[in-house]
């Protein structure tokens, strides 16, 4: 035996329903699964917060239905502050693991990084096809935690120790159903991390002929930046992951201090560290928090690239800011725990990398309006998206110049002000980025056009009732009102509910406004004109090829690439504006005015 | 407007031909318009080589993690109660580094046949046997382990100590299990024919590491357990 080429198809093409639709080993099938996914988790996370919102506003209102879902949590319909906090807890860990993570990482990351890099496949199916059916798997176990006696857990998706740890004698949901929730995320981890491996095998193999590190797409380093992030942070939640789920079972005192008196009962454990638990966490939390950013920040340089018909003002510097970020999220995290008893010079220490961190953050956002500016710039849903995307990346992350500073957040801690800066700067951002994503990209997954008026609609909409809901956030910490409090009967908090009537209002209409989200996407699925192979007039791979992709992308032939993915104003000799990577066009010259 | 890649420096137009590995890898025999060569540097290899030291980070990051909550939480309390190592992983350690020198071993031997220097193949087959046994000897070792702590009375959660032994032994014969299902493929690729190098490298490296790590674990359970 000798050593031989090995076949040029990283596996043929499927020959059954389930291997074509179900057991995919082809990328894009199981990007599309992921995305669907993601699609499913966003409405459930969505349903949760409205009913959160609902009895925020209205607290001694009946939910009808909701004492069918949880008798105990939720008596002819009230809920409980425990049980509020049980939705919480599933909303924020939903969001944050199936939906931001997953979409634009884990869904738009499968489907076009291998086409991007010139890729038939990614180089191991079997781990792709894997790491989509633990993500599957992560969800039910979490889901499930609905249908056990006690319910989900009421800790928050940061499930801080001792409270996580204790067991059932805690609150309800935090016997059995932390120990799902904690199983979920370790099982997530897993997918995670074999998707990670993949991703930068891809990009560091798997690139075509001419595809040079410097011609790959800016989507393609965000990928590849968010894998590098994705790898060393779910990393470290796994073993942080089997040590709660250890203490909870196996009687272990990782988490649990000495002496702690709960229901005027000893707990039995002893000398556990509280703070490791979210030294633990926040190691993993604030890197996943540019894991849900990052690609988002790829996918709206490439939509805006793309429709101001020039290249950015400095790719380089974008793609040295993404890397920047990256390298300082594992720094920073200690700003999560300012108020947590450290001492003011471990708070000075975390504080200073946090306000460098916003540099790297601002330098992009600078070219991006930069590039803007003068630009003619198509006006279509994935550019508004995109646009709205930078609006709430600029107002949340504004907010965050005060958090970062030990003194102010001392008082703005746990109040309203921190979540409406995780909301604008990490939550809406990001869907903004995946609703981006989802109206470029759509035809060529599709091969459909998805309706522009309804996206028009859809993303002026959203784009205010987003502004309704998260500004008047900030509005509420100010004013002292402090978060994870089920309803606000103290004197000084009675006068803000008014307030959070309106963010209920604007939040139930902004969901709703999503109907119509989902109806364009299932309408122009089946009935939406045929798309072109390349309708945005687009210079990276995916553009080269149907609308939909073949199984094997490229029809079996490596593309050859020619030039990096930003050619755009430029003259060539067929009158184009742009010349595709995979042309051996050369241009003639800079397009006038550029 | 964007740009092209400058030329390549001359000294490049004479790369040898790419390894034919089945992967493209970026930059290579790219011809323009104006038909010159331009070879840029290109030798990318199979994806499996890069993967495992992809893999090898992670597993780096999580044991990186586990010890960070063995020294936070050795440094929270005065529970810390020194154990006794149980004797036998002194023997399990040289099985699992005598397995190191037996794969690598057979990894020059699966070498040499696929160089073409030598046409038997059964002492590859046999090395990697061996190299399989020994590991499963070390699987066997960890469990003696276990066992010769809970005849003291130390159970998971008897004190920290114990509970950071088990859950460190645990997780890395897990990680060594993962490996030795790689090293049977390995042996199968081999009986079949269709093994290629950069797999049998791959579950090589991964192989070493896998000591590499249990002599660090073990150091570190010596030192603070």
């Amino acid at each position: 035996m000798h050593e031989t080429a090995a076949p040029a198809v990283v596996h043929g093409p499927p020959t059954t329903f389930l291997s074509k639709h179900v057991f995919s080993l082809d990328h894009k099938v199981i990007g599309l699964q992921y995305y669907t996914l993601a699609l499913v988790a966003v409405v459930t996370g969505m349903v949760l917060s409205w009913l959160m919102r609902i009895h925020l506003g209205w607290s001694s209102a009946a939910i009808p239905g909701l004492q069918v879902l949880s008798p105990n949590g939720a008596p002819g319909g009230v809920m409980t502050p425990e049980y509020y906090l049980q939705l919480m807890t599933m909303h924020a860990t939903i969001m944050v693991f199936f939906v931001l993570t997953t979409a634009p990482f884990a869904a738009f990351g499968n489907y076009f990084l291998p086409i991007q890099v010139g890729a038939e496949d990614m180089p191991f199916p079997h781990f792709n096809m894997m790491s989509f059916w633990t993500t599957f798997t992560a969800f039910l176990i979490l889901v499930a935690a609905f249908f056990v006696p006690d319910g989900p857990p009421l800790s928050g998706w940061t499930a801080y120790a001792p409270l996580s740890a204790i067991g059932k004698n805690a609150g309800p949901g935090e016997g059995t159903g932390q120990v799902l929730w904690a199983a979920a995320l370790g099982v997530f981890c897993i997918g995670q991390l074999l998707g990670s491996l993949n991703f930068i095998s891809t990009v560091l193999d798997m690139r075509t002929k001419g595809m040079t590190l410097a011609r790959l797409p800016v989507t393609c380093w965000a990928w590849f930046i968010t894998s590098c992030m994705g790898l060393t942070a779910f990393a470290v939640l796994m073993p942080a992951t089997i040590l709660l789920i250890l203490d909870h079972v196996a009687g272990t005192s990782f988490f649990i201090a000495s002496g702690l008196v709960l229901n005027d009962q000893l707990v039995p454990h002893s000398g556990g560290s509280t703070l490791l638990w979210q030294h633990l966490f926040w190691f993993f939390g604030h890197p996943e928090v540019y894991i849900a950013i990052v690609p988002g920040m790829g996918i709206v340089t490439h939509v805006l690239v793309t429709n101001m018909r020039r290249p950015m003002l400095s790719m380089k510097a974008i793609l040295y800011s993404m890397w920047a970020l990256a390298f300082l999220s594992y720094m920073v995290y200690g700003h999560h725990m300012f108020v947590s008893g450290m001492n003011p010079f471990s708070s000075l220490v975390f504080s200073f990398p946090t306000l460098m961190i916003t540099i790297p953050s601002t330098v992009v956002v600078l070219i991006w309006i930069g590039s803007l500016y003068g630009s003619k710039l198509r006006i279509n849903t994935a550019s508004l998206f995109a646009l709205g995307f930078i609006s709430m990346f600029v107002s949340g992350g504004v907010s965050g110049f005060f958090l970062a500073q030990p003194s102010i957040d001392i008082m703005l801690h746990a109040t309203y002000f921190v979540v409406g800066h995780f909301h604008m700067v990490m939550g809406v951002a990001a869907m903004f980025g995946i609703f981006s994503g989802t109206y470029f990209w759509f035809p060529k997954m599709t091969g459909h056009m998805m309706n522009e008026t309804i996206g028009k609609i859809h993303f002026w909409l959203t784009f205010v009732g987003t502004y309704c809901i998260f500004m008047p956030f900030h509005y509420l910490g100010w004013a002292g009102n402090v978060r994870r409090y089920a309803a606000f009967t103290d004197d000084f908090l009675k006068p803000l509910i008014p307030v959070h009537q309106f963010i209920t209002v604007a939040a139930i209409f902004t969901g709703a406004v999503q109907l119509l989200f989902i109806y364009n996407l299932i309408y122009s699925r089946f009935r939406g004109p045929a798309a072109p192979a390349n309708p945005w007039e687009g210079t990276s791979l995916e553009w080269a090829m149907p609308s939909p992709p073949p199984w094997n992308n490229f029809g079996g032939h490596d593309p050859i690439v020619y030039h990096d993915a930003d050619q755009y104003g430029v003259k060539t000799a067929s009158g184009a504006d742009y010349i595709m990577q995979n042309s051996p066009e050369q241009a003639l010259g800079t397009a006038e005015g550029d | 407007m964007a740009t092209t890649l400058p030329p390549p420096k001359p000294e490049l137009l004479s790369l040898p031909e790419r390894r034919q590995n089945g992967h493209s890898g970026g930059g290579q025999n790219l011809v323009p318009a104006g038909g010159d060569l331009r070879v840029t540097q290109h030798y990318s290899p199979p994806a499996s080589s890069s993967a495992i030291w992809v893999a090898i980070a992670a597993i780096c990051m999580s044991f990186a993690a586990f010890t960070s909550a063995l020294i936070v939480r050795q440094g929270s309390s005065n529970d810390w109660r020194h154990i006794t190592l149980p004797s036998v992983l002194f023997l399990s350690t040289l099985l699992l580094l005598a397995s190191s020198v037996t794969l690598e071993v057979a990894r020059r031997r699966v070498a040499a046949y696929m160089g073409g220097a030598t046409a038997d193949i059964a002492p590859s087959r046999l090395w990697m046997y061996l190299t399989l046994g020994l590991g499963l000897l070390f699987v066997a070792g960890q469990y003696a382990a276990w066992l010769q702590l809970r005849s003291q009375g130390l159970y998971l959660a008897t004190n920290p100590n114990s509970s950071f032994f088990y859950v460190f032994t645990a997780i890395h014969a897990v990680h060594v299990l993962g490996g030795l299902a790689g090293l049977l493929r390995v042996i199968r690729k081999l009986g079949n024919a269709s093994l290629r190098r950069s797999t049998l490298d791959a579950t090589a490296y991964y192989w070493h590491f896998m000591g590499v790590l249990w002599v660090y674990l073990f150091l570190l359970l010596w030192l603070k357990i």
